[in-house]
């Protein structure tokens, strides 16, 4: 049985196997190669900081000749401000789009939707920063009289935008999972379509919508060239949506390329690094766990 | 909310062929295409109130079908086309003015698969009254209803402490009798059954089939099933369907005892499916 061919095809078979084998694990590989290529650039500055200043000191002055501040508070206020505002428009839209798109629309509706909020997602994110500059910003002065148009609202209209898209997709996800023995049962109960969308659907898929919507979230916190174009940049505790404000991401795009390799700025952008990315590895994970919930059930 | 609520049951004189209790249903050369495919085929038959009716015949001959026209919960697909007529205690219910709403609120529906919502037992059964009624009810009236509806199907003192639990997480015995008992708070003249044993033990079954006979006389009952035995047991009479065709409808023991058609004969000797 074993002839020359049989041997042959076992050894390709085993070759080919040790590489999707490989290709499934890389992502893993990936993930913890950056996680600890950031932290080791990050690392040494460690040793010398005040991790409460870090955090919650709103004075960051990395380029002093004197005395040098690194104390992220307002960044990181920055950040969860445009991100609070930027879920407070997206939140209702997404959900009410995916509430739409998989209850009350026909099928040709339906896809051609589908296929405009993929392109939504396509769009590049400079290009959205373009249009927080050209479009939105002008629009923002005219209407609100605002001073200065790139600004918190600027930036979380555009994150909106972006994180839109994936909350759809998935929120439809979840909607069309939801059984439609339920749809029926409501129905025949004479039910309209809206008592059938907030008595039965959004209860029985809350799960999913939660993990939609924490998706958006991860989605927008990691954002960087449209909040850094339109969110006027500038480190302060903001008090109003109108002014300007910096974040997290756009605070080491803006700076890295500054400092020299090793500096003490330098590494303590990787921290912000290594911050960030713990903060969307939570958002990510519950996220995710949330979903697993919804399989369980 | 609504407008023109159908008519409620009076008895109808004349009726030529049968004497006895007023009609529920009277469709006249009902057609319903899926598409292309034509499902039912001139469907005319006076279904009586206050009876049950069984609706027999092999996999695919329209059964469910036929039972979905009269909620018209069909209509869901957008690719349905309906001909022809049904009343329901003298109304046609494809009139411009009747409202869906209050259709399925007097048509009622248990489908094959016992479908609880996913919220709690108490929910279930007042759902209904959530839905249909403008202004609140109240929290006693409430309670009275979920009394009411759950001790009419025999559930209340199972369940009369845990009112707040899961209906999923009931038996499916359980949950056929509460999606019974969650039509009942709206007072439905009629209920359509769909199978609804067909995924319960013998004993569920015993116990639905006992349900049925207990509300017998107030609603119009008609209950699809796969099953001989059961429509022997459980109707007063039988309709047979074929290919999208009443083959026949006659009092029960009638069709089983003397068939008019041989097509039904064939069927309750089993030769097809
Ligand atoms: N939603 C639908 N779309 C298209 N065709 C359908 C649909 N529902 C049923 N049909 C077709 O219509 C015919 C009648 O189906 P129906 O479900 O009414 O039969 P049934 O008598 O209830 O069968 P069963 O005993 O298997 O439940 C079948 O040929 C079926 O394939
Ligand atoms: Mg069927």
């Amino acid at each position: 049985m074993t002839s020359k061919r049989g041997t042959l095809d076992l050894l390709s078979e085993r070759a080919i196997e040790a590489l999707i084998r490989l290709c499934g694990i890389s992502a893993i590989l990936f993930v913890f190669g950056i996680f600890f290529f950031v932290f080791r650039e990050g690392a040494p500055f460690l040793r010398h900081l005040d991790l409460g200043e870090f955090l919650f000191s709103k004075s960051w002055i990395p380029t002093s000749q004197t005395v040098p501040k690194y104390g992220v508070g307002a960044l990181i206020v920055g950040s969860l401000s445009v991100t609070a505002v930027a879920m407070a428009i997206a939140v209702p839209f997404g959900l009410g789009a995916a509430v739409f798109i998989s209850e009350f629309c026909g099928r040709k509706t339906k896809e051609t939707l589908k296929i405009v909020i993929e392109l939504l997602a396509a769009i590049p994110s400079v290009v959205w920063g373009f249009v927080g500059l050209s479009v939105m910003s002008p629009l923002l002065i005219n209407t609100f009289h605002t001073p200065i148009g790139v600004n918190m609202l600027n930036g979380a209209l555009l994150l909106a935008l972006m994180s839109v898209p994936i909350m759809v997709s998935i929120g439809e996800d979840a909607l069309k999972a939801v059984p439609d023995s339920f749809r029926e049962a409501a129905i025949a109960l004479g039910a309209t379509r809206w008592q059938m969308v907030y008595r039965v659907l959004l209860p029985a898929s809350k799960n999913g919508l939660l993990a939609a919507v924490l998706l958006g979230v991860g989605r927008a916190i990691g954002e960087t060239m449209a909040v850094l174009m339109a969110t006027g940049h500038s480190v302060r505790i903001p008090t109003s949506i109108f002014d300007p404000v910096r974040t997290l991401t756009a605070t080491i795009a803006a700076e890295l390329g500054e400092t020299s390799k090793g500096s003490d700025h330098y590494q303590v952008l990787f921290l912000i690094g290594v911050l960030l990315f713990t903060i969307t590895f939570i958002v990510n994970l519950t996220a995710d766990l949330v979903v697993k919930g919804i399989r369980k059930q | 909310m609504s407008t023109a609520s159908l008519a409620k049951p009076q008895p109808q004189e004349g009726s030529p062929t049968m004497a006895g209790p007023p009609h529920g249903i009277t469709t006249r050369d009902l057609c319903l295409w899926y598409a292309k495919f034509q499902a039912l085929k001139n469907i005319t038959v006076r279904i009586r109130h206050g009876i049950i009716t069984s609706l027999i015949g092999p996999s695919g001959c329209g059964k469910t079908t036929f039972l979905r026209c009269l909620n018209r919960v069909n209509e869901r697909y957008g690719y349905v086309t309906t001909q022809g007529e049904i009343q329901i205690h003298g109304k046609n219910i494809y009139d411009a003015d009747v409202s869906l709403i209050e259709l399925r609120k007097q048509v009622g529906m248990v489908f094959q698969r016992p479908n609880p919502l996913p919220i709690s037992i108490y929910e279930n059964v007042v759902f209904g009254l959530r839905i249909h009624n403008e202004k609140k009810a109240s929290r006693s009236e409430l309670d009275a209803a979920v009394e009411k509806s759950l001790t009419e199907v025999g559930l209340w003192n199972d369940l009369k402490d845990r009112l707040q639990a899961r209906a999923t997480s009931l038996q499916l015995e359980q949950q056929q009798k509460l999606c019974i008992a969650r039509l009942l708070p709206l007072k439905p003249d009629l209920i359509l059954m769909d199978e609804p044993c067909s995924s319960l033990d013998v004993e569920g079954t015993r116990a639905i089939e006992e349900l049925m006979r207990e509300l017998r006389g107030r609603y119009t009952i008609v209950i699809v099933t796969h099953n001989m035995a059961q429509a022997r047991r459980a109707s007063d009479e039988c309709i047979f369907m074929l290919l999208g065709e009443l083959v026949e409808h006659s009092r029960t023991e009638d069709l089983f005892l003397s068939p008019k058609d041989s097509k039904t004969a064939d069927y309750i000797e089993g030769r097809y499916g």
